[in-house]
């Protein structure tokens, strides 16, 4: 393992650090199944990490538990392994007094959106400054193959074998909901998809949400399997690019365009349609709601799934916010001890001689 | 007309009415000049959980008891010696608490037909010779405050409120308080509106006046300074020492304290006293529940920040999990839990200390944790920064268990040197401690303290993964390994049962006691004030009190064997009392109530006489 380049003793980036993937990998045996999706996230991140010019001593991933969660051990940066469901508030603690570091979260579907639904909802409202991947593989695989909040309806599994009675979440719509600044879908077989979706979360200030599509090929294993093979995926998904009409399939054919009449988005045959009317897409929508019907192409298939950054708006973050707030009265003081004599010997005081 | 003085040496006031009255505020600012004048005192409020119950009924009845003296007293008094009742449920309801010949003051206005019957009266007791036994003081307290302010550019109901003040101004009077602090705390609330301020001192005045001039009241009383040891002082409540504790203890650490808390009455006041003071590099974030609250706290400590979360005993009930991770982790975290009656929701504005088993055991697992207690209202302050300094030393979670009687409770507290305070600055790890010279081991331990090493994530080299799996012995990574898991499993354990605290004293004047009487939290008071009455009548007893209840002080068998009998009072069924049962093997008594109020010291007291007696 080279070791990086000296930085001066403030951190700043004056000199390369010239790492690689490599550097990133821990000397422990990777645990996962043979054939488990995160292997191909775990490449693709130890791959990108390079790139950001971040010392490695500066970046840590904080993880609840499950498969995904296991994924700290694997990176040689700083690392926290926490408890079912708490990764973001754990992280909001380190996020908001440690404005040097970079922070990531690694959960999953059950992780996220079952028991810590609620954190996650605070994080993206909050806008802390971390970056969350949520390994979506649609299923409980940790604790062996029960369903989860991203199951379908009816879906039969260990503890639902007469079929699942629970409407499963839509990860994006959900942190649209929330009003998140940053929104993207990508899937773990697509490296390069990955990387750049990675690369724009990473530059983003403020919470970046990425769902990251995985196959479990233990517990549930196909299950985006419409979005990777050959003969259905050209229709299945839809690639978002900022600027761009959205016009997906082999040739184009299909497209995304305002229904006439109605609120939200269609898709329709390109051929069908007048050019001026396929949507462009725009990430920097300031209401949640254009990307939030974007969000909801799928129905609840995965026919018509989009991938990419569907949002990315600029918003104070809560740990600029926060600090500042600190800063500006530390600002004021400039012998803590003699400050704390003066907050003592204040209020109601007297003296007895 | 010039009225008698009369000296004494200590009175209980305590001021009644409706939620809506003020009553707090009257018992502040009289106990705020009281403070002024010198007299050593204690307080008790006592309120109900509802934010605003119907006017005039027994639920929305709220008191605050204030016990003055010119010695050294303990406890707020167990029974007042003037009742202060601004209608009839507040007359009901304290009426029982009142010993004969005690003096009641009445706000004749709110005795109406209406108000009577709400509260089960059916005729009215200032008329029916029911209250002959006591000294009544009828005074038309709303009518008069109206009438004081007709000149004044007030709403009617601006005026009848300020009656409060009316009252607060009679009772000064009565009692030859300085009044000086009041009229500069009405100017400063009523800045905004001096219209406001000047009606509320006017109405101050005219109690005042109506004391000095009425026939009813021809007796004035002094209490003389009491002598207390030189030094500045402070009047503060538990909450407000707690918060001060925990700044100071960021300074003398040189760290950032991070907060993160959830409202819940009673421990609230903390993170709005804590919210203040950003100046010190204190952060305070109101998280989503409790679970993230003390999930934030940690996940500072884990960058290298003193986190705290501060709560009661329902939110220690959530964050369970979260401290079981702070100590697999053995990261400084402290989490204070101002205990409230319980279970579940219990009385929320009512004390209690029933959660010691929580503290101790209240983990899944082997998961020990340190724990600590104050003892009254300024010794929040030293028990913060203890906390502190268990916390950041051997790098584990610390409870430090308040209760709602110390946290809204005030007392004088003589304000501490800030050069004196502990010094708590920590070594954090910056290099390599592996036997090759380039690995980092984040579970090499310290032989003495047998604390980790604190690697905070920025340190060049030092990057390393840890987590709530079980881990190895000095390197930290996972392992399923049987021994190795016995082993960190007492490790743990060790690393508390090593944690140094101070030998308990013993208080045995004659050194001849048969009996020790041993407490924790805030039964100190009753306690001390209890064992001194004892030894003014010539009985002899001893007595103890634990601000470590883990570990316990490393004297403690052997202070326990030294006596025939050892006796327990606690605000819970025996908790303490099962503790030292069962480390000491030692046949200790409990003696337990729960009603949601702190122990009379007279109720000790006959009861400890019994024990002596019999031993």
């Amino acid at each position: 393992m080279r070791p990086p380049k000296a930085t001066s003793p403030s951190g700043a980036e004056s000199v390369s650090l010239r790492l690689t993937a490599k550097d990133f990998k821990t000397d422990q045996e990777v645990r996962w199944c043979p054939g488990c999706g995160d292997y191909a996230i775990l490449a693709a991140v130890q791959g990108f990490m390079p790139e950001l010019g971040i010392p490695k001593e500066r970046i840590v991933f904080v993880s609840g538990i499950g498969c995904s969660s296991r994924f700290p051990y694997y990176m040689d940066t700083y690392g926290l392994h926490s408890i079912h469901g708490r990764a973001p508030a754990i992280a909001t603690g380190l996020s908001v007094t440690r404005p040097d570091l970079q922070v990531w979260v690694v959960t999953g579907d059950g992780d996220a959106l079952s028991i810590g639904g609620n954190h996650l909802i605070h994080a993206l409202r909050r806008n802390v400054n971390f970056k969350i991947l949520l390994f979506n593989n649609r299923i409980y695989g940790l604790t062996k193959g029960q369903y989860s909040p991203t199951s379908e309806l009816g879906k039969i599994t260990k503890s639902t074998p007469a079929g699942s009675a629970d409407s499963p979440f839509n990860p994006i719509s959900l942190a649209l909901g929330a009003e998140a600044s940053f929104v993207a879908r990508t899937i773990d077989s697509d490296r390069k998809h990955l990387q750049q979706v990675l690369r724009a979360a990473a530059a983003h200030e403020g919470s970046a949400f990425v769902e990251i599509y995985q196959n479990c090929n233990i517990f549930n294993d196909g299950a985006f399997d419409l979005l990777k093979e050959p003969d259905t995926r050209d229709e299945a998904l839809i690639r978002l690019d900022h600027g761009q009409p959205i016009t997906f399939g082999k040739d184009g054919e299909w497209c995304v365009v305002h229904p006439p009449g109605g609120f939200g988005l269609e898709v329709r045959e390109t051929a069908s349609v007048a050019a001026e009317e396929i949507v462009a897409h725009d990430e920097t929508v300031a209401e949640p709601a254009y990307a939030f019907a974007l969000s909801r192409l799928p129905g609840t298939g995965l026919a018509h799934t989009p991938i990419g950054v569907f949002r990315k708006v600029d918003r104070p973050s809560y740990d600029n916010l926060v600090r500042a707030q600190v800063d500006a009265a530390k600002a004021q003081v400039t012998d803590p001890e003699a400050e704390l004599a003066g907050l003592l010997n204040s209020g109601d005081t007297w003296t007895m001689s | 007309m010039t009225k008698q003085v009369r000296q004494l040496d200590r009175v209980v006031i305590r001021f009644a009415g409706d939620s809506g009255d003020g009553m707090q505020l009257t018992g502040d600012r009289f106990t705020s000049e009281t403070a002024q004048l010198g007299n050593d005192i204690s307080t008790l409020p006592n309120f109900p959980a509802e934010i605003r119950a119907p006017a005039g009924t027994l639920p929305g009845v709220s008191s605050f008891q204030v016990h003055f003296a010119d010695f050294d007293i303990l406890t707020p008094g167990d029974a007042p010696n003037v009742l202060v009742a601004m209608n009839p449920a507040a007359l009901k309801a304290n009426l029982a608490d009142l010993p004969r010949g005690a003096d009641i003051i009445v706000n004749t206005d709110e005795f109406s037909t209406r108000n009577l019957t709400k509260v089960g009266y059916s005729t009215n007791p200032l008329e029916d010779g029911s209250l002959d036994s006591y000294a009544l003081h009828p005074v038309a307290l709303t009518s008069m405050t109206v009438a004081a302010l007709a000149a004044h550019d007030v709403s009617k109901k601006d005026a009848e409120r300020a009656k409060n003040m009316f009252a607060l101004g009679l009772l000064s009077w009565l009692y030859s308080r300085p009044h000086e602090s009041t009229i500069g705390f009405l100017q400063r609330k009523f800045a905004a509106r001096p219209e406001l301020a000047e009606a509320n001192v006017a109405a101050f005045r005219a109690g005042w006046n109506f004391g000095e001039t009425t026939e009813d009241f021809g007796v004035r009383y002094e209490v003389k300074p009491a002598s207390m040891p030189a030094g500045n002082y402070r009047n503060i409540t538990g909450n407000v020492a707690l918060a001060l504790g925990l700044v100071a203890a960021g300074v003398r650490s040189r760290l950032p304290v991070f907060l993160g808390a959830y409202p819940i009455t009673p421990a609230s006041d903390i993170l709005h006293e804590l919210s203040k003071h950003k100046r010190f590099g204190v952060t305070t974030m109101q998280a989503e529940d409790e679970i993230a609250a003390v999930g934030a706290a940690l996940g500072a400590s884990y960058g290298g920040s003193l986190g705290v979360t501060t709560t009661s005993g329902p939110g220690v009930a959530l964050k369970g999990e979260t401290i079981s991770l702070a100590i697999a982790l053995e990261l400084p975290l402290i989490v204070v839990d101002v205990q409230r009656a319980g279970p579940s929701t219990g009385m929320p504005t009512k004390t209690e200390q029933a959660d010691l088993n929580m503290a101790l055991y209240g983990r899944h697992g082997e998961a020990p944790a340190a724990v600590i207690a104050p003892r009254s209202p300024a010794d929040c302050f030293f028990a913060a920064l203890d906390a502190a300094r268990i916390a950041l030393t051997y790098r584990t979670p610390v409870l430090l268990l308040s209760d709602g009687y110390i946290a809204n409770g005030s007392e004088p507290w003589l304000l501490p040197d800030v050069a004196e305070l502990p010094d708590l600055r920590v070594d954090f790890a910056s290099e390599p401690n592996g036997p090759d010279g380039k690995s980092f081991l984040p579970y090499l331990r310290d032989p003495t303290t047998l604390a980790r090493p604190w690697a905070v994530p920025g340190t060049p080299g030092l990057q390393h993964r840890i987590g709530g799996l079980e881990k190895a012995d000095k390197t930290g990574d996972i392992s399923y390994d049987p021994a190795n898991h016995d082993f960190m499993v007492r490790t743990r354990a060790a690393r508390i049962e090593a944690i140094e605290v101070p030998d308990v004293e013993v208080e045995d004047p004659d050194e001849t006691a048969r009996v020790l009487v041993l407490g924790w939290g805030s039964t100190y008071g009753p306690i001390g004030a209890a064992c001194r009455a004892m030894r003014q009548r010539g009985l002899t007893i001893a007595q103890a009190h634990l601000r470590h209840l883990n570990p316990m002080p490393k004297n403690l068998a052997s202070v326990l064997s030294r006596y025939e009998r050892v006796v327990i009072p606690e605000m819970n069924l025996g908790q303490l009392a099962h503790v030292i049962r069962a480390r000491y093997l030692v046949d200790a008594i409990p003696y337990n109530q729960v009603r949601g109020l702190p122990f009379s010291a007279t109720e000790l007291e006959s009861m400890l006489e019994e024990v002596v007696k019999n031993a």
